[in-house]
């Protein structure tokens, strides 16, 4: 295997976690609601996702494990915002104090074990194909699920009666109240389907990224995926590249470090987050005073009349 | 039967006072319940977290000195949470405000330089938080980017400074390869108020600053405007406040406050630059600053509140092998309860029958 192949493979597995999770908050984000917990759920997904697996010695059930605490992090979410009309923003922050005070509680009993790493799925023949063969057709289980979900929601937001609901009550949910749609319930499935994709995407931190369980393990990556949901301007498809991009920066100043440029290696390992930042305000400013890409109600608290 | 929510005519000004404590109460019967479920007797626990730290001296004035950088930074975001800019990389700003004050430190170390090390230290800290800061700040108003996500951003880029300067051109040459600076001089430490004791000049820092900040938003204009630009941003524009002005002072005021209290810490207790200065305080200062209400004398007590966790915290993990990962626990699921008990000064739930309309119900 050659370092091209072994690059363009560590970018993928690199992105997938970015992709899953900011791929459920541009869902939830559609549907008018900004869960700041992102980085929350994930470490929750990482912790619980772990100890699944390590206890049953089953990938898939750490993943189903992964995805339920994710949930249930964002049920809490749900039950003060969309219930109790609680400020989104403080909401989300609480999330994640939360989810990185108990993801501590529960793998500290895991810390220091190893588990087998996820499989990969070798598509007979194809993966035997030079160069292109493992980077297409032997990745690991998620890769190709983050993958197809985006094309799912891709279809659901755009091809669907209910993506067009969910886009309205993000748009304006006074209207999408009048028209007799239950617009709380509608963002409530919006911000567990987030919970249990930031959920999916922790776990696969150590299902599939690294095999062992770290405290704090997630690094950023959930602040990171709320970030690429901007960068993609709440579209689907760009949300692929913006996550293979930011995987490729992080891989490539891996390598980089490694090559000893004489570069500080701190530098390096901030790399991802000055590439945030840089990216922000580039999409931003793109922007301009034009009509913003977000969703018109993003944020907003709705108190339904009766 | 559901339950909704019905937005009260004024707002209820007992549950506005009651309802911290109301958060607090909530918070002990779910910790009650943890400890149950870690196996501990939750008596001693709770004893331990919270009755124990305030039978002694030592552990009082420990109190304090916790506090005194939580309530410091928490006065800062209370400004910008007020104006409703959401500056929540205030952990970044308190390091850079430690790294700008202790190059001061660093480059007059083991000179005959006098007693004006310290103040410009502070001066420098604050100047370095502040400017740190601004770069939110700027990207928000000039580009209109998330402060949200560039100010937490920063705080990961700031963490990673301060490691590379004390493992790199700071390193104490004699302090056998730990990322440290060598030991502060005495003129640039903050003198401690009872000898012997940690407790230092800062805690009497954060007092003045909250009364400054009583002043500032209860007797100044610019106090008015900041909350009216949070309150009510459309009668803010009328009135002709300059609500990006506004957003680029409340971010350069936290920011100093941040950096302030990020420079008396290490010139302080810690006594030195090194990693892991901070414990998450510009985290917790979060809560601390919705705990307090956004107010500043609330401010004073939730920092006090919130210093005891941390000391309660440590001693259980010493004493009970609790671990310290619960002290987390506990400040998140505080927030959560204090940001739904605000809600009920704002609205009261009703539980009303499903099929209202039919007119069969009691209501």
């Amino acid at each position: 295997m050659g370092l091209a192949e072994a690059i363009i493979l560590a970018v993928v597995t690199a992105s997938t976690p970015l992709l899953l999770a900011a791929a459920g908050e541009l869902v939830v984000e559609r549907a008018g609601v900004l869960n700041l917990g992102v980085e929350g759920m994930m470490i929750m997904g990482a912790a619980c996702g772990f100890a699944g697996a390590y206890l049953t010695g089953s990938t898939l059930i750490g993943a189903l494990c992964g995805i339920a605490a994710g949930m249930a992090l964002s049920a809490i979410f749900a039950l003060l915002t969309l219930g109790l009309a609680v400020n989104q923003v403080a909401t989300g922050l609480a999330l994640t104090i939360l989810g990185i005070g108990l993801s501590g509680l529960i793998g500290a009993g895991f810390v220091g074990e190893k588990i087998v790493p996820a499989p990969q799925l070798h598509l007979p023949l194809l993966s035997n194909l030079p160069f292109a063969g493992r980077i297409l057709f032997a990745q690991d289980a998620f890769v190709y699920l983050s993958l197809a979900l985006i094309a799912a929601m891709w279809w659901f937001i755009y091809r669907t009666r209910w993506g067009l609901v969910l886009r309205a009550v993000g748009d304006n949910h006074a209207s999408a109240h009048a028209l007799g749609y239950p617009v709380l319930t509608i963002r409530t499935c919006a911000v567990l389907f987030g919970g249990a994709c930031a959920g999916l995407g922790g776990a696969y931190l150590p299902l599939a990224y690294t095999p062992f369980f770290i405290p704090g393990m997630t690094a950023g990556r959930g602040w990171i995926a709320l970030a690429l949901v901007v960068f993609a301007s709440w579209l689907p498809g760009r949300l692929v590249w913006g996550a293979y991009l930011f995987g490729a920066v992080s891989i490539l100043q891996l390598h980089a470090q490694g090559a000893g440029l004489g570069i500080p290696s701190q530098l390096m390992s901030a790399l991802p987050y000055l590439a945030t930042i840089m990216v922000l305000v580039v999409i931003s400013r793109a922007r301009g005073s034009a009509r913003s890409a977000a969703p018109a109600s993003l944020g907003m608290v709705f108190v339904p009349d009766r | 039967m559901r339950l909704v929510l019905e937005r009260r005519a004024e707002r209820s000004t007992t549950i506005a006072i009651a309802s911290p404590l109301i958060a607090i109460a909530l918070t002990l019967v779910t910790m009650t319940l943890l400890f149950a479920l870690l196996g501990k007797s939750p008596v001693a626990a709770l004893w331990v977290y919270f009755i124990d730290p305030l039978t002694d001296a030592y552990s009082l004035q420990e109190i304090a000195v916790k506090a005194t950088p939580l309530v410091m930074i928490a006065l800062g975001l209370s400004l910008c949470y007020l104006a409703n800019v959401w500056n929540i990389g205030a952990e970044g700003q308190f390091l850079i405000g430690a790294v700008a004050g202790s190059w001061l430190a660093v480059r007059t170390n083991g000179t005959d330089a006098g007693h004006w090390v310290l103040p410009a230290m502070l001066v420098l800290g604050a100047l370095g938080g502040a400017l740190y800061a601004l770069i939110p700040a700027i990207c928000k108003v000039r580009f209109g980017a998330s402060e949200i996500l560039t100010s937490l951003m920063l705080v990961y880029v700031a963490d990673l400074f301060l490691d590379y300067l004390v493992r790199g051109p700071w390193r104490d040459p004699k302090g056998y390869n730990f990322p440290t600076t060598p030991d502060f001089d005495p003129v640039a430490t903050v003198p401690v108020l009872i000898e012997g004791s940690r407790l230092h000049a800062g805690a009497l820092i954060a007092l003045v600053l909250v009364a400054g900040a009583v002043i500032l938003l209860g007797r100044t204009i610019k106090g008015f405007e900041i909350k009216v630009v949070g309150s009510a941003p459309k009668a803010a524009r009328f009135a002709g406040f300059n609500a990006d002005q506004l957003t680029i002072l409340t971010f350069l005021i936290s920011g100093a406050l941040a950096g302030l209290a990020g420079i008396i810490e290490v010139a302080g207790p810690v006594g030195n630059l090194r990693p892991n200065i901070s414990p998450g305080y510009g985290f917790t200062a979060i809560i601390v600053a919705f705990l307090g209400r956004l107010h500043p004398l609330g401010i004073l007590i939730a920092g006090l509140f919130l210093a005891l966790t941390f000391i309660g915290g440590e001693q259980a993990q010493i004493s009970m092998r609790i671990p310290l990962d619960l002290t987390k626990v506990f400040q998140g699921i505080l927030l959560f309860y204090v940001l739904a008990c605000d809600s009920l000064v704002l609205y009261r739930i009703r539980l009303m029958p499903t099929h209202h309309r039919a007119g069969y119900g009691t209501g």
